[in-house]
C-alpha cells in the first residue's frame, strides 16, 4: 500500500494522477482462514483491523453479501458521541470516540472526524433532571460533558427557537468533543488498512449456511463456495438473527427500519449537532451544506430498508418547530436502514453456544459512533476467546440473568 | 404505506390509524417458570425475514387489538384476524402456504 500524503499528491499531480492504486484488493476466497468475519460494514472491518493491529492475526477474510459499507454504515447520520448513562455504555462509546480522534492518522485515510460539539436538548423538566444525572455520571466515568443553560444553547445554535410554545429549550447536555465523521470514509479507511495487512475482503459473497461439528464452527457455505475457518465472527447488524439461525441459535433481537433524510444544500448555518429527544428529531449540517436529519424507528418488524412516510413527517414537524428557518427547505433524499434492536437497547458482543463463533450485533440505532470501540472489543474477544473489560457486560446471556444495560430507560428514546 | 383491515369494525386502516404491538401468539410465563421460559417470553423473538404474525391495535378507530400476518421482507399483508385465538386460523395458514411454498410454518 502506498501511503497517502502531501508528497503523494504532489508526485501524482506531476504525472497526470496515473499512479494511484486501488484502495483494496478484491481477491477470490482461499480454502481456509484463521478467522472469518461475516459482514464488511464498519463494525466488521474494524474488528478485522484490530485483530491484525492488536493481535497480529492477519490470515482473515471479511465476507460481504453486497458491497462494503453499503448497509447501515452508509445509511446513518454520522453522529459521534459518548454521553451515555450506564458505565459499560460510556466505556465502550468513549473508547470509540477517543479512537475516532486519531483514526485518520491511524488509518492514513481521512475520515473527516469533526468534533464540532453535540447538544442534547432538554425540553421537559423530566429531561432536565435526567441530563443533570447523566452529566454527573459522565464526570465519574471520565467522559467530558457539561450542562448548559438556554442562553448558551442559543449562542451555540443561533437558528434554534428556544422559546417554542410547546417545548421551550430548558438547557442541554453538551459534549464538546462529540461531532460527526464521514461514514463511507470510515469503512473505506478500515478496508484499505485491512487489505494492506493481507486480509481478504470478499464482496458479493453471501453466507448461505454455517457448518459446525460438535459445537465448533468449521466454516461457512457461501455463494462462492465453502470457506473453512478456525474462528467465526458474525457482525451483520440487521440480519444478525438470520445468520445466527444458520448457526443454530436464537438472538434476542428484532429488526426494524430507521430512516434518515437530507435537505438541499444551504450555506453554513449550524456548526454543531443538535438532538431533540422529546420531540424526537436530530439534525446536523454536512460539509456539502445539506441538513442531515434523523428521527425514530418505525414500530414494526421490517427488512425492506424503507420506512413509513408518516415518520418522516413527524420528525420534520418536530424539527421545524425547533428550527423555524428550515420550514422552506426542500428534502433531497430519504433512505432507510435495518437496525437490530435488543430488549435493553444496548449491543451484544458475546460468545455464543458455538465455541469458536462470536457475535457482535444489537447496536440498534446507534452503531456508527461505536465502530472503532466495537471493533476493538470484538477483536479482543475473537483473539482471546474471552471478552475483555469493554465487552464483558455485553453478553447475549444478560437477558436471562436480568443484568440489563438499560439505555432505553436512561434516555427515554431508542438510540 | 401499510394498510390493514380491522377484523372487528371492517375498516381498512392506514398505519397512522394503528399502533403496532410486535410478535403475536407469545406464550406468557410468570412466577414459577424457569429462567429460560421467562427469558423466552420477555426477549426471544422469532424476528423472521418473511412471514410474521403480529399484534396491532386499531388505536384511532374501534380501539381493539387484532392480529395480522404480514411479510417482513416485502410488506405484503396476508390477512388479519381477531386476537381471541392462540394460533393463526387454518384458512389463513393455507393461504400463506399457497403463496409461499418455502414457508416453514408459524411454529
Amino acid at each position: 500500500m502506498k501511503r497517502y500524503s502531501v508528497f503523494a499528491i504532489a508526485r501524482e499531480a506531476l504525472r497526470y494522477h496515473t499512479g494511484w492504486e486501488r484502495a483494496w484488493r478484491s481477491p477470490e476466497p482461499k480454502k481456509e482462514y484463521d478467522a472469518i468475519i461475516v459482514g464488511a460494514g464498519g463494525h466488521g472491518l474494524a474488528t478485522a483491523y484490530y485483530l491484525g493491529k492488536n493481535f497480529g492475526i492477519t490470515n482473515v477474510a471479511i465476507i460481504e453479501k453486497g458491497w462494503l459499507g453499503g448497509g447501515n454504515t452508509g445509511r446513518n447520520t454520522t453522529i459521534i458521541r459518548s454521553n451515555y448513562l450506564q458505565d459499560p455504555s460510556a466505556a465502550i462509546y468513549e473508547k470509540a470516540r477517543s479512537l475516532y480522534e486519531t483514526l485518520s492518522q491511524d488509518l492514513n485515510y481521512n475520515v473527516m472526524f469533526s468534533p464540532r460539539g453535540l447538544l442534547m436538548l432538554a425540553q421537559t423538566h423530566h429531561e432536565v433532571r435526567g441530563y443533570l444525572r447523566t452529566v454527573h455520571a459522565n464526570a465519574l466515568q471520565g467522559v467530558a460533558t457539561e450542562w448548559i443553560e438556554p442562553a448558551r444553547v442559543k449562542e451555540l445554535v443561533p437558528i434554534i427557537n428556544i422559546d417554542g410554545p410547546r417545548y421551550p429549550v430548558l438547557g442541554a447536555l453538551y459534549q464538546a468533543r462529540g461531532g460527526t465523521a464521514r461514514h463511507d470514509a470510515v469503512a473505506w479507511g478500515y478496508a484499505r488498512a485491512c487489505s494492506a495487512m493481507g486480509m481478504d475482503i470478499i464482496q458479493q459473497c453471501e453466507v448461505k449456511g454455517v457448518r459446525s461439528e460438535g459445537g465448533v464452527v468449521k466454516g461457512v457455505e457461501t455463494s462462492k463456495g465453502y470457506i473453512g475457518c478456525k474462528k467465526l465472527g458474525i457482525v451483520v447488524a440487521g440480519h444478525s438473527g438470520q445468520v445466527a439461525d444458520m448457526a443454530g441459535f436464537r438472538l434476542p433481537v428484532e429488526a426494524v427500519a430507521l430512516q434518515a433524510l437530507v435537505s438541499e444544500p444551504i450555506k453554513p448555518c449550524m456548526d454543531v449537532v443538535v438532538m431533540a429527544n422529546t420531540v424526537h428529531g436530530y439534525m446536523s449540517q454536512s460539509d456539502k451544506g445539506e441538513m442531515v436529519i434523523g428521527g425514530g424507528t418505525d414500530g414494526f418488524n421490517n427488512f425492506t430498508q424503507r420506512g413509513s412516510f408518516h415518520h418522516i413527517e413527524e420528525t420534520l414537524r418536530a424539527l421545524v418547530e425547533t428550527f423555524p428557518m428550515i420550514s422552506r427547505l426542500k428534502m433531497l433524499r430519504q433512505w432507510g436502514g435495518i437496525v437490530d434492536m435488543t430488549g435493553d437497547r444496548s449491543p451484544i458482543i458475546s460468545k455464543t453456544p458455538l465455541g469458536n463463533c462470536f457475535m457482535n450485533c444489537g447496536w440498534g440505532t446507534g452503531g456508527f459512533k461505536a465502530i472503532p470501540g466495537s471493533g476493538w472489543a470484538m477483536a479482543e474477544l475473537m483473539a482471546k476467546g474471552e471478552p475483555g473489560p469493554l465487552a464483558a457486560d455485553f453478553s447475549m446471556w444478560r437477558f436471562k440473568e436480568g443484568q440489563f444495560i438499560d439505555e432505553s430507560v436512561a434516555a427515554g428514546v431508542a438510540h | 404505506m401499510l394498510i390493514l383491515e380491522c377484523p372487528y369494525c371492517g375498516v381498512k386502516a392506514e398505519e397512522t390509524e394503528l399502533s403496532p404491538g410486535y410478535e403475536a401468539h407469545l406464550k406468557r410465563f410468570g412466577p414459577g417458570s424457569t429462567d429460560e421460559e421467562f427469558e423466552s417470553y420477555m426477549f426471544a423473538r422469532k424476528n423472521p425475514k418473511g412471514v410474521h404474525f403480529e399484534r396491532w391495535r386499531h388505536v384511532y378507530g374501534c380501539g381493539k387489538w387484532f392480529l395480522a400476518a404480514r411479510c417482513t421482507a416485502t410488506l405484503e399483508v396476508f390477512g388479519t384476524y381477531p386476537a381471541q385465538t392462540s394460533e393463526p386460523p387454518a384458512d389463513l395458514v393455507a393461504k400463506i402456504k399457497a403463496k409461499r411454498p418455502d414457508w416453514k410454518g408459524y411454529k
